[in-house]
């Protein structure tokens, strides 16, 4: 490895000695305040570093692929690496309590270590050019995610660990056949050689892809990584362990994880299937995906009841926009207008997401450990028992339905938009249609927190750390809602360095 | 180009209202919850009335620009934080700062979570005044929907009968169409040679909106569809027959001070939208113009008009009552846009104008009747007509406010209502004979149902069986100081306009002409 390989590697690096420097602390000490406390301190070196890679404070952003071509620093990969520490920092500090009650206080420095770890995973997921190495970066990530939902060794927390280590299994199958094939076919597991290599290939017409080997290939990687974006008909565990895990583990889980795989999918796609006509291909895949997630989705999540579930089904229903954009490719522009809208509106798509979602979670952790009720009902009245936590669940409510002036609106707007511009009428109408639907039942809770009464009127509140974690969470997504431009102008910088999306 | 004055304008009542949430806590909040939220929309009106006054006449065209181009700087949608009035929204901005103010002094006895009332009160007229400043075109559906949330919590939080089923039935009625709309924008933005959001050209800052870029362009969805979507849009909320039904539960059931507001200011916004897009963007694409379609918009305010007062005689309730008096008054704003089918010029002028001034009337007079609705509620607790009567002896300053409201209402000559009606009628007779002849009987129901319910609730003898003890009718009072000021504040702008019409005609023909070009 040459100093070069470091610099580029050392957010990487910095975090994974941070989940070291975390279990050691843990061996030290028995106060859970101390672990978080360094935790959350020391998050800020790989923040550091990742900024330094951005913006090239200690010398030349070291852009440019690195460690024999199977890692690039490069800002798509920098802007999710932002977004994972984000969420990283929110969960660490929403956890101080949860890590430090009864049940949890022996596992606490296990449980921060592990989160530290699994977005080790996903932060050398981004950067990955190189299937090998994905795939590598694709266990790091599942696996503490595993322990991590287990972590209670309750009969549901077990029963959820199990299922997603199972289901992990199979779909890193699925991946590593996919893999197998393209490298058969084209002889290289790095994407920029796939992509040169496909161009030269002879391609049957009539068959999408232009071969079945590729076909079979693109359709079993997205199988895979269909599984982490919690799309259909990938999506039953969500329910099951959002219910059974910690919810903090949920909470992460539904923001990162699907952060991760959504760029690391956008990488495959658009560097060794970024042909204008095979982009075409999978565009049409993508879209009939994103018409069934956000279906299936939406029209699930109706009859839930309880509402980590509920919240579970409205993952996967935003996975299903998410994918809109993903569908919306530049090839399939009809406007004149420039390329790398789709692209971008999923940057922005996910990162509001992040923060509304993040604010969602951490308040509905706040309520029901505090209440021991993870039904609808539940939540009656809250507005009366706990104003500020209701306020902040309303406000993500409402940014989750997509209504104006939030994140959530813009970011549908710019997809949808996207949609149209890619010549996705169809897919457009359906995503509206989808967003009426998806009224009704966050209107359901919204309606129990403002308007019904509750049994028990005590009032409560949730401890300080937490309460800081969503309401920076909530904040973000207001002012990204507000002045959309500020994040819309760091992803379109993210995205002319991906060389495909601006020659596509 | 940022002048900064309307940016001030719109977010002033919101930001005041997040920080009095957040902040105000201790024993005596509600009360400075109270004072600090009516200061808020005190100094707004205020700013309004700068907005209405340091618009140069002379100069014409859209003034005090607040524009910052890359406010979604994503190709596909391409749109800019861009507000601006010109002599169309002007007046508007004034009538929501008057409402506004007056809406808030009305909510001083509100008792019942003060801190979210006010903040929900506040929110509203920022919505509102975002929605007549906004000339970039999803900016503006943002406000026009943003308007439902606040709108929605006050009535099903402060409501009285079934508030939270007519709260339901406004927002569904309302997103409906608002989904409608967002379509329209959208079909409009694709379109190849359009690709702006920009709703008037502004050429200081080279800006070419959609009414010129409209012209030339060849359309995606056909033009008739698109008009037809913001049409259904704006005929719920203003609201046209048939598209009416929520807004009598809405009225019902809200506080004094939101029918207040929704009388006054919100159903405006679909009038100005069928102003400024409707007719705006729709004069002379290919294949279709506002013309086309005049005669048909002529029959429906017809009917609007007719059948809106028709039901009105009808009620029993007083609020009811006026809450379907505006389905009628409405039907006259849309009836003065008819006039558009004119082949001369100034004909058409003068029924738009019209339009546009019935607008301004609509909203101080029956605003003023919500309030003195409110303030006889307040006092015997019924609204029921055949249980009120012989109000007159003791509570003579609402009986006299209620009869200057009721005046204007029927269009009585040197009140507000009066101008509006006339100008209406001789824009719009030459064009629609019948449909204006129809119409004009709506003036004789107003006359109707106006005096009919003034003269069983004030003056007569009291019913054989009251509906208030005559302990309740013994102790009964007139109005006090505090709630005369927002009392005054409407009938100011009533007697003004009917003496004075100049002061916003002049304003609205800049607007007008601008907007026909």
């Amino acid at each position: 490895m040459t100093a070069q390989d470091f610099w580029v590697l050392s957010p990487e690096i910095a975090m994974a000695v941070l989940a070291l420097v975390v279990i050691s602390v843990d061996l030290v000490t028995r106060s859970m305040a101390k672990v978080s406390t360094v935790a959350f301190v020391g998050l800020a070196v790989p923040v550091i570093l990742t900024l330094n890679l951005w913006n090239g404070w200690f010398g030349d952003p070291a852009t440019g692929p690195a460690l024999f071509d199977t890692f690039e620093a490069d800002r798509f990969s920098l802007f999710f690496k932002f977004i994972l520490l984000t969420v990283t920092a929110g969960t660490i500090l929403a956890s101080v309590k949860y890590i430090a009650s009864d049940r949890m206080k022996d596992y606490g420095g296990e449980f921060v270590s592990l989160v530290l770890l699994s977005v080790t995973g996903m932060m050398i997921l981004v950067s990955a050019t190189e299937l090998i190495t994905i795939y590598v970066a694709l266990e790091l990530t599942a696996l503490p995610v595993v322990a991590l939902a287990a972590i209670h060794r309750s009969k549901q927390g077990v029963e959820a660990g199990t299922k997603f280590f199972v289901l992990s299994a199979i779909s890193s199958a699925l991946l590593l056949y996919g893999f197998a094939y393209i490298y058969g076919y084209t002889g290289s597991t790095n994407l920029h050689v796939i992509m040169e290599r496909l161009a030269v290939l002879p391609s049957q017409p009539g068959v999408p892809f232009g071969s079945y080997a590729v076909l079979l290939s693109v359709i079993m990687i997205v199988a895979g990584f269909g599984f982490k974006m919690a799309v259909v008909p990938w999506q039953m565990w969500v329910p099951d362990v959002y219910q059974g895990a910690p919810t903090p583990v949920a909470a992460f889980l539904s923001v990162a994880s699907k952060a991760a795989a959504f760029a690391v999918i956008m990488r495959i796609m658009y560097v060794a299937f970024g042909d204008a006509s095979l982009m075409q291909d999978w565009s049409g895949l993508f879209a009939i995906l994103a018409a069934v997630t956000m279906t299936l989705g939406n029209t699930l999540a109706l009859s839930q009841s309880n509402i980590k579930r509920l919240l579970g089904y409205s993952t996967i229903a935003q996975a299903g926009y998410i994918l809109v954009g993903l569908a919306s490719v530049p090839a399939n522009q009809v406007g004149a207008t420039s390329a790398g809208a789709g692209p971008q509106g999923v940057m922005y798509y996910l990162a509001g997401y992040a923060f509304t979602n993040l604010a969602v979670f951490f308040a509905v952790i706040a309520i029901t450990s505090r209440t021991n009720d993870d039904s609808i009902e539940g939540l009656n009245g809250l507005l009366k028992r706990s104003p500020l936590l209701a306020g902040l669940l309303v406000f993500g409510l409402l940014s989750l339905l997509g209504m104006p002036p939030t994140v959530g609106f813009m970011a549908k707007v710019v997809v949808f938009g996207a949609a149209l511009n890619a010549n996705l009428t169809w897919l457009a109408v359906i995503g509206v249609v989808n967003t009426v639907i998806a009224a009704y039942y966050y209107l359901r809770v919204i309606r129990a927190i403002v308007f019904e009464d509750a049994v028990d009127e005590s009032k409560f509140s949730a401890d300080k750390p937490m309460l800081v974690a969503a309401g920076l969470a909530a904040i973000g997504a207001g002012v990204f809602g507000i002045a959309p431009f500020l994040m819309l102008d760091l992803a379109e910088k993210a995205l002319s360095i991906v060389p495909a999306m601006i020659t596509g | 180009m940022f002048d900064g004055l309307l940016t001030i304008t719109v977010f002033l009542p919101a930001a005041v209202a997040l920080l009095v949430t957040m902040f105000a806590r201790g024993e005596n909040s509600d009360q400075q919850i109270r004072w600090i939220s009516i200061g808020a929309t005190v100094v707004t009106f205020v700013l309004s009335v700068m907005v209405f006054v340091g618009y140069d006449q002379d100069l014409a065209g859209v003034q005090m620009i607040d524009y910052f181009e890359r406010w979604i700087p994503v190709d596909v949608l391409r749109s800019s934080y861009l507000l601006g009035v010109d002599g169309l929204s002007a007046p508007l901005v004034l009538l929501t700062g008057i409402l506004g103010m007056a809406a808030a002094l009305g909510s001083w006895r509100i008792k019942k979570r003060v801190r979210e009332y006010f903040l929900w009160l506040l929110l509203l007229e920022t919505a509102v005044l975002g929605v007549f400043v906004s000339l970039d075109l999803l900016l503006f559906f943002i406000f026009f929907e943003f308007e439902l949330i606040p709108m929605f919590m006050l009535i099903a939080i402060w409501g009285s009968g079934r508030p939270r089923y007519s709260a339901m039935k406004f927002v569904l009625f309302t997103l409906g169409g608002g989904a409608f709309m967002l379509v329209g924008i959208l079909a409009i933005y694709v379109t190849p040679g359009v690709n702006t959001l920009a709703i008037v050209s502004i050429p200081e800052l080279g800006i070419t909106g959609i009414p010129e870029l409209m012209v030339a362009a060849d359309l995606v969805v056909p033009a008739a569809l698109i008009f037809a979507f913001f049409f259904i849009a704006f005929a719920v909320k203003l609201p046209l027959w048939p598209l009416h039904s929520w807004l009598p539960d809405a009225h019902t059931d809200a506080p004094t001070a939101v029918s207040v507001m929704l009388a006054g200011v919100l159903l405006k916004m679909a009038g100005y939208g069928l102003l400024r897009i409707n007719l705006g963007f729709f004069q002379e694409t290919k294949g279709f113009t506002i013309h086309d379609v005049a005669g048909y918009m002529a029959v429906v305010a017809a009917i609007s008009v007719i059948y809106g007062g028709i039901i009105t005689i009808r009620q029993t309730d007083m609020k009811r009552l006026i809450a379907y008096s505006s389905v009628s008054h409405m039907g006259f704003v849309m009836l003065g846009v008819a006039a558009v089918g004119s082949s001369a010029a100034e004909t058409s002028a003068a029924g738009l104008n019209g339009a546009a001034l019935q607008m301004f009337t609509h909203g101080t007079i029956t605003g003023l009747a919500f309030l003195m609705v409110g303030l006889v509620y307040d006092r015997t607790h019924t609204r029921h007509i055949p249980h009120l009567g012989g109000l007159w002896k003791k509570m003579p300053l609402i009986a006299i406010f209620f009869l200057i409201a009721g005046f204007g209402s029927l269009g009585l000559p040197a009140l507000s209502g009066f101008v509006s009606e006339i100008m209406i009628f001789l824009g719009t007779f030459s064009v629609w004979p019948w449909a204006t002849g129809v119409s004009a009987f709506g003036v004789v129901l107003a006359a109707g149902y106006t005096l009919w319910m003034i003269q069983r609730v004030f003056f007569g003898a009291r019913p054989a069986s009251p509906g208030i003890s005559d302990e309740v009718y013994d102790d009964l009072t007139d109005a006090n100081w505090v709630d005369m000021i927002p009392v005054i504040a409407l009938a100011a702008p009533i007697f003004i306009v009917g003496i004075w019409p100049s002061v916003v005609t002049d304003m609205f023909d800049i607007g007008i002409q601008a907007v026909l070009r």
